[in-house]
Formats: structure tokens, C-alpha cells, sequence
């Protein structure tokens, strides 16, 4: 046998294939690790929607007893961390490993077999963290997992073990793709690509992957805190002993803010994509828009306590925190303007793309004006943990994320798959997914204002809630049925679709300049950039000026099992503390194997 | 300028009843009362910047939609001043709503009376207990208060998170273990105020519930009158319900206090007159004998993971009981 840096026999043989089954397992280009997480996350969304029907079929009428309390608080809490960490963060993230390299001009990230680690990561942490399904009862201390709740006192079982290690393992998966994308922007541009020649989407991307840098150490503090305090006997938040649960709400969201913008500032980025190219017209206030992000960036580590305006900070406290959220505002409401500007005497082309962007829009600022109200932390005090928080919450996260999300499918399908999506199902989806939307979260406002706080299972008659409550399930189903329409058409495209060929929408920015779906080295020759919205450039301004000749080879990474088992040994490791530790040691013992192996293993062989 | 604006509020918003128990914008007292003056301020405004924001989005996309494949729109990058005021404008808007803020913060956290009515809440894994330590008074998930008195409550845990909120009365409080915090109310007219736990706490959290009731100062005297009083021993058919009470084998007195018996226990709620209560379980069931009897034969049927378990009690066990606890006035 070979051997492996001087001292480990080679146990497999270097994978090479990249076509068939296997070669999805030992991948390490990023556009297919975004396919990976794409398919991966939309499969968990869809489980976290299935959570939350059931919820709003509990909830539909008073007193039901469809599911019990039990599990009622095993749904919303899972729902929640289903839908943040294995869904919205890594449908970003699919886009992130798609889209970055090819708008950057660059033939993969800056570290290849990290990428195909961070996703490994991210599909078995996402099983862990539902793994108490299996084993008698998922978390159901929210997904915020309050302390002293979350004490072994008070949650005897598995399932908070199951949060714990599970968002351990998910925030290595989150931090590993956050320093790739970060050394990629930064160091793998084409030439000419400064900074602020940059696309939107990347920029986005930048501060995001700074955030998650940032601010998942501190819910590792606290999350190993708790570790500590639930597996080894520590006091980190017991009151009783000299600790305090107030300790866990804070670390909880320093983390928390940063992260909404985490959630949101790809979805934002997409918007300021497509809305320039339907209309035609460069993004309106490119550098404000660019500014107000890293601003937003900054500022969302100011503003952690309006989740906490009813734990009793004090005025002085409280005042200030409502300061600082009401002006983050400002960046925020800044870029609303930019996109409509950007609209206004434009050329609109009306596509299925372009209508999720637009409701991206209209829909973030009802969520963004509902959270004005709360910035206010003396009205916060009635409308914290009610149904009123948790219509901001859907709306900006719905209204906002998932619908740019859905706008970056339909806008990057044909880039991805070669084909276009159907566009007359494509409306129908958004307008069934619109419809059901405001009808399943606009009276939700109206329940919390009447007092219906959030968390519970059930509810009596006569609280004036019963009408706002069959109104959310009949919307619920319907945006469950416009996901039906979305599937079918993504289904069906993919063998029927038009061929869209390189720039179906008249792009603006360098993946339209390539073929589609791209070639394996993306792009033949390394283009010179000469503008923002380069290809745009290319196309309508420049004129003259030859791409830069560049016949040398092509270097590829070759693909790797590397990052596969180290995944699954760090899966393990984790996940053995909840059942056996020789589970835990033969996990330590495969992830060391896997890296020390990795190491040696060079990026491209022969 | 607030009072119209919460007048417009009350008008139009169909919420405003106050037919509805827990309605926030239908406030009975003067916690309340400012919180959703502030809150029908800053809505009107959130109000016309959505009008005005969208119907401009909407105009733009019908407006400026497609007619040309060939005319390329005019290649605008950028307006300063245009975006100077769209950065200004806001921030003139969030002043407007951040000065009425800290003065109701200020307002909020200094109870309006020299001399409040002092209550002290105990929350627990799914019930509230209440003392009127100035009184005397140990009562539970019902809170009695004289029309118009501020009461200044401190709230302290027995076990995990919890959160007092009447909100029809007050913005709530959560109740942190390990800390006491404290805030003030008051009822402006007599009746029935529901209040409700508002942080997650556990299986029955949702079934964590309490009444204020708001009376006239005498009949609030003769209330706490009716509570300090020692209840006599009963006679007739209550006496075996009694008897039934304080025997070790029905476990009642492992956990609950009737004052002038040997039931002394403080782990449970105090049934010294819990005959006299609108609700038992905290608020979730009317207190009926029936009511009662579904109770005491299966608590956990009742409220999920109450620390009350299923007792050994007969069907007479627990007619003998119903009869003596509906005595306790």
C-alpha cells in the first residue's frame, strides 16, 4: 500500500470520478456542494413546514386536542430550529457555494475539500438535532432554550441534549463555510474586481460570513455552558447555587441579532440582483447599498437586548437598547428606497423571478414597520412573546427570506440546470404562496395585540382568538399548496424546461457570461473586470479591449472522501455523548484518521 | 396630539373591545393605559409610512413595466440629496417615536402612589401563589385588589422562567429564578381581569393562568377579612372530607395548607378558602363540584405534568372532598 505522510497505511484509493451516485459523496466542487445543500435544506424545510401544519391544525379551533402539550412543544421548537438552522441558513448557503465563485470569476472556493465538509457537517448535525424525534422527545424548551428550563432538573431527557450537540455540530458546519467564503471573496476575485466592483450578492455574502464568524463563538460559550451545566454538573445558570438564567439570555442573543441578519442579508443581496436585472438599470445607490449592509452588519451587535425588554434590565437599559434598534432601522428602510428607485423608470420584465423580488420587498416592510413597534421597549412590553412577535418574526423571515429565496431559485434555476422554469406555475406559486402568506400571519398581529400569547397549545373559546386562528391554518395550507406548484415545476423543468443558453435574462453579472449549467472549470479564460456589473459592462459599454489570453492548464481539486468521514466522525463524537461514550471515541477516532489523512492528501494528485 | 391618536386607535381597530379578556388595547387601568397610548401613536405613523411606501412600489412595477425589447431605461447610478432625504426622513420619524418611548419607560417603572397596595408573587411550575404581606393574606392564582389602589408587586420563582401579564391592566414582568422583579398596576373599574403566564415554563404553560379581580374598598376589606379568617372545623357531610384531608394515606396535606388544621405543607397552593375562588387548576377550570371531582380524580389529565400526580381516592373519597374543599369560603 502507498503510504500516506510517512506514517498511515492509504486505507481507500484517491476517489477521481466526477460522474455517477458515488462521485456526489466524495465532491468537492462548489457547484454541486450547492446542489447538495440545496436539495438538503429544501427536504428540511419542507419537514419544518410539515411541523408547522400541525401546529396550525392543533391551533385551528379552541380547546382541540389533536396533539398534546408534550408535542406541541416539540413541534415549535423544532420547527423554529429547523427552519433557521437547516433551512433558511443553508438554502443561502447553497446559493453562497453556487453562485459566489462564478460572480467572482473564480473556478472553485479558496478551499475546496472545507466546502464539502461544511455541508457534510450540516446534514448530519441536521439529523442530530431531530434525533430526539427517535428517542422519546425532541427539544421543547423553544428554540431560544431559555435557561433554567433547559437544567436537567427541569428537562430530564434527551431532547435538549439533542439541541445541544446538535447546534454544536451545525455551528462548525457554519463556521467553516463562513472563513471559505470569506478568503474566496477576498483573495480569488478576477483581476480588475475591486471591492466595490463587486455584485451585490457577493458583497451580501461578505458581510454575512463575517457575522457568522463573529458572532457563532458566542452561542458555542453558551451552548458548551450548558453542556457543562446539563452533563457535568457546573452552575453556570442555576440560581440556586450561584449562577443565572440571565447569563444564557444574553449569550443567547448576542448570538440571536447578528443572526436575523445572517437570515436576512443574502436574501437582500439576491433582491439587489434581480430587480436591476428586470429592470434593466444599475442597482440605485450601489455604495449606499453596499454601506447600509456592513452598517446593518456592525450595528446588529448593538441591539441584543429588545429581546429581552420584559426580563426587567431596568429603563435606563431598556431605553438605550430601544435607541439603538430604532436606528438600525434607518439602514434598513434606507435600502427599501434604493430597491423602489432602482424600479422607477426602469423596464420591468415581469418574470416569476422578478415577482418574488418585488414581494420580497412589499413584504419585508410590513415586517420591518411591525418591528418598529417593537422597538419601542415600553410598547414591547405587551407585545412581547405574543402572537403579534411571532407575525413579525414570519414576516420578515417569510415575507422576506424565504420569498428572496424562492426569487433566487427561479432567477439561478436556468444557470444551475440549463433549463428555464415554467413561468405561468411560477406566478401561480407566488400569488397561492402570497395570498396564503398574509392570510396565515396578518391576523397574528391582530390574536397577540388581543392578548393570545405565543407557545401554546391550546387556547379557550371566547378570548375573541378563535376567527385570527382558522384564518392562519386555512393560509397555511394554501402557501403548502403553492410549495406543491413549486415542486412540480422544478420536477418537470428539469427535463421540459426551455434550454435557456448562457444569459436567459439579459444579465448583469459574470455567471451569466458562462455556459449553462457551467462547465466543470467554470470559466475557459479568468476575465478582466472593468466595472461594477461587469458582463453588463462587456455587453453595452465596453467596446474594444481583447480578454486576457490565458491558455494555461486548467487545476482542478480533485475530489476527496476526506471531508465525508471527518463529518461523520465529528457526528458521532457528538452524538455519542447522548448515548455511549464508545460511540463518542470511535467518532473522536475517525474525524482525527480523516483530518490527519486530509492533511497529507494533496489538492490534486497526477 | 396622543389622546386623538388613541381615540382614532380605539374607533377603528376592530380589536379595541373590551369584551375581549385579554385585550391590550382595550386597557382597564393605568399601566396599560399608557402603553397603548404610546403604541396607537407609533402605529399611526408605521401606518402612513406603509400607505406611502407601498403604494409607491406598486405604482413603479405597473407603471414602468416592459413596452420596448429594443429602448435600454435611462442608467441612473445614483441621486445624493434624493437619498439624503429618504436617509433623514425616517430618522425624523423614529425621533418622533423614541421621545414618547423614554418618557413612558420613566413612567413605567415608578409606581403613581406613595403608598401601593404590596403583593408578592411566588410563580410556579403552573400555578401563582399570592401574599399581601401588609395584610397577612396567603391566597393563590386569585389576586384581589380595591378599585383604583396601585399595587406594586415583586415576583420571584420557585422553579424556571415565568411571566406575570394582565393585559388588560399592565405590560408584563418576567419572573427570572434567583431575582425578585417588581412592577405596579391598577384597575380603573371594578370587574374580572385575566391574566395569563407569557414565558415558556414547561409542559403546561399554556394552562398557567390567573384572575384579578378589582372590587370596591369595602367589598376588598371584607375580602381580606374572609381570607385571614380561620375556617372552624367542619360538621356534617363536610367533616369526613376533612377527615379524609389530613390523613396520611390521601396525601393531600404532603403538599397543601388549610390553616387551623395539621395541613401545613407549601408545595402546592393554599386551600385555607379555595372554596371561595372563581377557578381552580389556575385558572383553567370553573370552580364547580364537578369541576373539583374531575380534578382530584386526575390532575395530569388536566393540566399535563402536574406535579399533582393521580392520588388513591375512591369515587366517595372524592365526593367527601369535593364537599369539604367547596366549604372552605
Amino acid at each position: 500500500m502507498a503510504v500516506v505522510g510517512g506514517a498511515l497505511p492509504r486505507v481507500l484509493p484517491r476517489p477521481t470520478g466526477y460522474t455517477g451516485w458515488w462521485s456526489w459523496l466524495t465532491t468537492v466542487d462548489h457547484k454541486r456542494i450547492g446542489i447538495l445543500y440545496g436539495v438538503t435544506s429544501f427536504a428540511f424545510f419542507l419537514l419544518a413546514g410539515i411541523e408547522a401544519l400541525v401546529m396550525r391544525l392543533q391551533l385551528a379551533t379552541p380547546n382541540n386536542t389533536l396533539v398534546g402539550a408534550g408535542t406541541f412543544n416539540q413541534l415549535f421548537t423544532m420547527h423554529a430550529l429547523s427552519m433557521i438552522f437547516l433551512g433558511v441558513m443553508p438554502l443561502s448557503a447553497s446559493f453562497f457555494n453556487f453562485i459566489i465563485p462564478l460572480q467572482i470569476g473564480a473556478r472553485d472556493v479558496a478551499f475546496p475539500r472545507l466546502n464539502a465538509l461544511s455541508y457534510w457537517i450540516f446534514l448530519f448535525g441536521g439529523i442530530l438535532l431531530n434525533l430526539g424525534f427517535l428517542t422519546g422527545g425532541a427539544a421543547d424548551v423553544g428554540w431560544f432554550a431559555y435557561a433554567n428550563l433547559t437544567a436537567r432538573a427541569y428537562s430530564p431527557g434527551l431532547g435538549v441534549d439533542f439541541y445541544v450537540l446538535g447546534l454544536l455540530v451545525l455551528g462548525v458546519s457554519s463556521l467553516a463555510a463562513a472563513f471559505n467564503f470569506l478568503v474566496t471573496i477576498m483573495n480569488m476575485r478576477a483581476p480588475g474586481m475591486s471591492l466595490m466592483r463587486m455584485p451585490l450578492f457577493t458583497w451580501m455574502t461578505l458581510v454575512t460570513s463575517l457575522l457568522l464568524v463573529t458572532a457563532f463563538p458566542v452561542i458555542t460559550v453558551g451552548l458548551i455552558q450548558l453542556l457543562f451545566d446539563r452533563f457535568y454538573g457546573t452552575n453556570f445558570f442555576a440560581p440556586g447555587a450561584g449562577g443565572d438564567p440571565l447569563l444564557w439570555q444574553h449569550l443567547f442573543w448576542l448570538f440571536g441579532h447578528p443572526e436575523v441578519y445572517i437570515l436576512i442579508l443574502p436574501a437582500m443581496g439576491i433582491v439587489s440582483e434581480i430587480l436591476p436585472t428586470f429592470a434593466r438599470k444599475p442597482l440605485f445607490g450601489y455604495p449606499v447599498v453596499v454601506f447600509s449592509g456592513i452598517v446593518i452588519g456592525f450595528m446588529g451587535w448593538g441591539v441584543w437586548a429588545h429581546h429581552m425588554f420584559t426580563v426587567g434590565l431596568g429603563p435606563v437599559a431598556n431605553a438605550v437598547f430601544s435607541l439603538t434598534t430604532m436606528i438600525i432601522a434607518i439602514p434598513t428602510g434606507v435600502k427599501i428606497f434604493n430597491w423602489i428607485a432602482t424600479l422607477w423608470q426602469g423596464s420591468i420584465r415581469l418574470t416569476a423571478a422578478l415577482y418574488f423580488a418585488v414581494g420580497f420587498v412589499a413584504l419585508f416592510i410590513i415586517g420591518g414597520l411591525s418591528g418598529v413597534t417593537h422597538a419601542s421597549a415600553a410598547a414591547d412590553f405587551q407585545q412581547q412573546d405574543t402572537y403579534y412577535i411571532v407575525a413579525h418574526i414570519h414576516y420578515v423571515l417569510f415575507g422576506g427570506s424565504i420569498f428572496g429565496i424562492f426569487a433566487g431559485i427561479y432567477y439561478w434555476y436556468p444557470k444551475i440546470t440549463g433549463r428555464l422554469m415554467h413561468e405561468g406555475l411560477g406566478k401561480l406559486h407566488f400569488w397561492l404562496m402570497f395570498i396564503g402568506m398574509n392570510l396565515a400571519f396578518g391576523p397574528m398581529h391582530v390574536a397577540g395585540l388581543q392578548g393570545m400569547p405565543r407557545r401554546i397549545f391550546t387556547y379557550p373559546s371566547g378570548m375573541g382568538w378563535d376567527l385570527w386562528n382558522m384564518m392562519s391554518t386555512i393560509g397555511a395550507f394554501v402557501i403548502a399548496l403553492s410549495l406543491l406548484v413549486f415542486l412540480h415545476n422544478a420536477f418537470r423543468s428539469r427535463g421540459t424546461g426551455k434550454l435557456a443558453g448562457n444569459d436567459p435574462w439579459d444579465g448583469r453579472t459574470l455567471e451569466w457570461s458562462i455556459p449553462s449549467p457551467p462547465p466543470l472549470y467554470n470559466f475557459a479564460t479568468i476575465p478582466t473586470v472593468k466595472a461594477v456589473d461587469a458582463y453588463w459592462h462587456d455587453k453595452y459599454v465596453a467596446t474594444g479591449g481583447e480578454p486576457e489570453d490565458g491558455h494555461h492548464a486548467i487545476h482542478l481539486p480533485q475530489p476527496s472522501y476526506w471531508p465525508f468521514f471527518a463529518a461523520l466522525g465529528l457526528a458521532l463524537a457528538a452524538g455519542g455523548l447522548a448515548f455511549h461514550p464508545a460511540i463518542s471515541v470511535v467518532g473522536l477516532l475517525l474525524m482525527l484518521f480523516a483530518v490527519y489523512s486530509w492533511a497529507f492528501e494533496p489538492v490534486t494528485e497526477g | 396630539m396622543r389622546g386623538i391618536f388613541s381615540g382614532l386607535a380605539a374607533a377603528l381597530l376592530v380589536a379595541c373591545s373590551a369584551d375581549l379578556p385579554q385585550n391590550t388595547l382595550a386597557p382597564a387601568g393605568e399601566n396599560a393605559r399608557i402603553i397603548s397610548d404610546l403604541f396607537a401613536w407609533i402605529f399611526w405613523w408605521a401606518l402612513g409610512v406603509f400607505v406611502v411606501v407601498e403604494a409607491l412600489l406598486v405604482y413603479t412595477v405597473i407603471r414602468f413595466r416592459r413596452r420596448s425589447e429594443q429602448a435600454l431605461p435611462p442608467q441612473t447610478h445614483g441621486h445624493t440629496q434624493l437619498e439624503i432625504a429618504w436617509t433623514i426622513a425616517p430618522a425624523i420619524v423614529l425621533a418622533l417615536i423614541a421621545v414618547p418611548t423614554v418618557q413612558a419607560l420613566g413612567q413605567l417603572s415608578e409606581p403613581p402612589s406613595q403608598q401601593p397596595l404590596q403583593v408578592e408573587v411566588i410563580a410556579h411550575q403552573w400555578w401563582w401563589e399570592f401574599h399581601y404581606p401588609e395584610l397577612g393574606v396567603v391566597t393563590a392564582n386569585e389576586l384581589h385588589v380595591p378599585v383604583g389602589t396601585v399595587v406594586t408587586t415583586r415576583l420571584k420563582s420557585a422553579d424556571v422562567l415565568h411571566s406575570f401579564w394582565i393585559p388588560r391592566l399592565a405590560g408584563k414582568l418576567d419572573i427570572i429564578p434567583g431575582r425578585t422583579n417588581t412592577m405596579w398596576f391598577n384597575a380603573n373599574e371594578a370587574g374580572v381581569y385575566l391574566g395569563q403566564c407569557a414565558e415558556l415554563c414547561g409542559l403546561s404553560h399554556a394552562l398557567m393562568k390567573f384572575r384579578v379581580i378589582a372590587q370596591s374598598n369595602e367589598e376588598f376589606e371584607g375580602w381580606v377579612r374572609d381570607q385571614k379568617a380561620v375556617p372552624p372545623a367542619p360538621t356534617g357531610p363536610a367533616a369526613s372530607g376533612a377527615q379524609l384531608f389530613v390523613s396520611p394515606q390521601k396525601l393531600c396535606a404532603t403538599c397543601h395548607t388549610v390553616a387551623g388544621t395539621e395541613a401545613k405543607a407549601q408545595v402546592g397552593p393554599n386551600l385555607t378558602h379555595v372554596g371561595s375562588r372563581t377557578t381552580i387548576a389556575a385558572g383553567v377550570l370553573e370552580n364547580t363540584p364537578e369541576n373539583m371531582a374531575r380534578w382530584l380524580r386526575d390532575p395530569v389529565a388536566v393540566k399535563p405534568g402536574s406535579k399533582m400526580p393521580k392520588l388513591p381516592l375512591s369515587e366517595q373519597d372524592v365526593s367527601a372532598l369535593v364537599g369539604y374543599l367547596q366549604s372552605l369560603r
